[in-house]
């Protein structure tokens, strides 16, 4: 059995999330340094805020500023912390209600260690040296014995320049395993050999194969190689390049049934203008030094392939 | 409450859960568990009524990553299909509401996970609340020692019993060949304090698969069929600080929507991933000690995320299915801390 292939595969995506009415004071409160928190009509305090009051459903916007020391309601010691969280140095996750909130807000406690955490423990907000209106704008909390602020105080909200909208970029980091059976195509692919696999049901050869028969739900198993040659089942003329797309425009994306093959592989068409490339068109892959896959096919000089031969695999 | 026709799970089957299957595709991981559940309840593959699924693309790095799949189920000519981006148990709620409505009479529901792809800790950060909690990347280790924590102040556990939750899931997976963690573990350091590691579940990978049918379909594909006597799902908060950690009203909610408070049950399959849960659904679920909870060892000793919560489903079936159940409890939950919660009763008939 050839080898299992696996690949690095990063996902990126960097949301930019629009915020609401209290989400946008809230986080613009934090560029100010000033914690601000959102009352219910049943008169608590949330912190942070949210829009909507998660008991009754309400629409809330009665703004109201807190302090920035506040009391660790629980915590968790986090001996290893990973990239992109608060703090690069150990710490404790904690999750603080704030002097004049009625609930906790999540985020980092810098302490020397798990002996010096505990539940009922006083901090303060440690704020970012450069704040942007994101929850990150309190780099973290730090210890501080200080009496309760007091309650919260009514607060407009509004400041200039107020944050509408945050970008959180995140990034993923995977190892992609496509399988025994596309490792196998890709390993026959190296050898500049296309293989399909066979349906011990309904015998189709699938190319490129996925492992299973969609018609039949049954494992495919038995290798076939197919091709080299193909025919042309249906094509389009690309005229419009694709953002960082190599290849000059336009040029032919044909679907391409190799001989053997009972179901039809996508390819790009050359060595032929695109005006004269048609369906039933006769085509062999051209190979690259080094390529895994074929770069183009081109023609083979071939009659073309009668439309029955070929008009089940469309 | 009384629906409209009597639907059970006649048939079930999972993959011996594993550390990685980075040899295997999904669709091949999945194949002989949908080939051994459909051959238990005499289907083809392509005849049940209606098939629903439950997978998430953050875990495959891929989008529509379920659309692979398919290809295991004979999904041509098309085939009446739907997909969670859930947990299966919520792929199983789904179906069972289809069958309930009389639109199909069979269905196949099923659910996997390759939490080798990536990096789970990091993957499942980005289910949290995006604007205040996911960009400070708790992992869910991390967010559930919070709350165990929360429930060791409280005076409801300390380490020592949180050890013994996890020994005797470990040790009641022994009789349970598809486990991960086949008996006890070290509980090691701590993860993220007070959590160690045998407080967590084991990284698996992994599906899962049962088939649904209605009244006496069901009654001819299963000398016992598992009725479901109900089943409801429930939600709290978003925001964990506006929620009390040590308890989790969704659940008892949904437990009280499902029926599970109207008798007894005597087994439950309850979706832990961390022992500290397991004390706070036993009191939402109030399951006292003459309950059955996980005899088959639980997330604790296998957690293919996205099929764990149906595999509990699928353990409390196969319980009735053999007559050692008469009544069971089944629970999954979905979150960080129990955020979600689904629970469903099934029932044998007397013997
Ligand atoms: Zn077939």
């Amino acid at each position: 059995m050839s080898e299992i292939l696996t690949a690095p595969l990063v996902v990126e995506f960097p949301f930019t999330r629009s915020l609401g009415p209290v989400q946008s004071a809230f986080l613009t409160g934090l560029r100010e340094r000033v914690v601000l928190g959102v009352r219910t009509t049943d008169g608590r305090v949330l912190v942070p805020p949210v829009e909507y009051d998660p008991r009754t459903a309400d629409e809330i916007r009665e703004l109201v500023e807190v302090g920035a020391t506040g009391t660790v309601t629980t915590w968790a010691w986090n001996p290893a912390p990973r990239p992109r969280q608060p703090l690069a140095t150990p710490f404790a996750w904690v999750l603080v209600t704030l002097d004049g909130a009625d609930t906790a807000l999540l985020h980092a406690l810098d302490a020397p260690g798990p002996d010096a955490v505990r539940t009922g423990m006083r901090v303060r907000v440690r704020w970012a040296a450069e704040r942007t209106g994101a929850i990150t704008d309190i780099a973290c909390f730090e210890p501080h014995e200080s009496g309760g602020a007091g309650p919260a105080t009514p607060h407009t909200g509004v400041f200039a320049d107020p944050v509408t909208g945050i970008t959180t970029p995140a990034r993923l980091d995977y190892t992609y395993a496509p399988g025994r059976a596309q490792s196998r195509h890709l390993a026959a692919l190296a050898r500049h050999t296309t293989i399909g696999e066979r349906c011990p049901a309904c015998r189709r050869v699938y190319v490129p194969p996925r492992g299973a028969c969609p018609t039949c739900g049954v494992a495919t198993g038995e290798q076939v190689e197919v091709g080299p040659r193909g025919t042309v089942t249906t094509y389009c003329v690309v005229n419009i390049k694709a953002r960082n797309a190599a290849i000059d425009v336009p040029y032919v994306y044909a679907h391409i049934a190799l001989d053997g093959a009972d179901l039809a592989l996508h390819g790009r068409i050359a060595g032929i203008p695109c005006d004269q490339v048609r369906m039933g068109l006769r085509v062999e892959p051209v190979w690259t030094e080094g390529a895994r896959h074929p770069d183009h096919y081109r023609p083979t000089g071939e009659p073309d392939a009668a439309y029955d031969t070929y008009k089940e695999l469309l | 409450m009384r629906y409209a026709r009597d639907v059970a799970i006649v048939a079930f089957a999972q993959t011996a859960h594993r550390r990685s299957s980075q040899d295997v595709s999904e669709t091949e991981m999945l194949l002989p568990v949908l080939r051994e559940v459909l051959d238990r309840a005499g289907l083809a593959p392509g005849e049940p009524g209606f098939t629903c699924s439950g997978s998430s693309d953050y875990l495959a790095g891929r989008p529509f990553s379920f659309t692979m799949t398919l290809d295991g189920v004979g999904a041509w000519p098309p085939v009446a299909e739907s997909h969670v981006e859930m947990d299966g148990a919520w792929a199983l709620h789904e179906a069972w509401v289809e069958l309930l409505t009389g639109a199909a009479d069979t269905a196949l529901v099923y659910a996997y996970g390759k939490s080798s792809a990536g990096d789970l800790g990091a993957v499942l950060t980005r289910q949290l609340d995006p604007y205040y909690t996911a960009p400070l990347w708790p992992g869910p280790v991390d967010l559930a020692a919070l709350q165990a924590q929360a429930l060791i102040d409280a005076g409801e556990t300390d380490e020592q019993a949180l050890a013994d939750i996890a020994a005797r899931s470990r040790t009641a997976a022994r009789a349970n060949p598809h486990a991960r963690l086949r008996g006890p573990v070290p509980m090691g350091d701590h993860v993220a304090g007070p959590l160690r590691t045998g407080d967590c579940p084991p990284v698996s990978d992994g599906a899962a698969a049962l088939v649904l049918a209605a009244g006496d379909t069901a009654r001819r594909m299963c000398e016992r069929p598992a009725w479901i006597r109900g089943m409801d799902h429930r939600t709290d908060p978003q925001g964990l600080g506006l929620r009390d950690l040590t308890d989790a009203p969704s659940a008892r909610l949904a437990a009280e929507h499902a029926g599970a408070f109207d008798a007894p049950v005597d087994t439950a399959e309850i979706h832990a991933p961390f022992t500290a849960q397991e004390v706070i659904l036993r009191k939402a679920l109030r399951l006292g000690d003459d309950v059955s909870v996980n005899p088959s060892g639980g997330a604790l000793a296998a957690d293919p995320v996205m099929a764990t919560g149906l595999i509990r489903f699928g353990e409390a079936a196969v319980r009735v299915h053999r007559g050692e159940s008469d009544r069971a409890l089944a629970h999954a939950t979905s979150g960080p801390c129990l955020q979600q919660n689904l629970v469903g009763v099934l029932e044998g008939e007397s013997r």
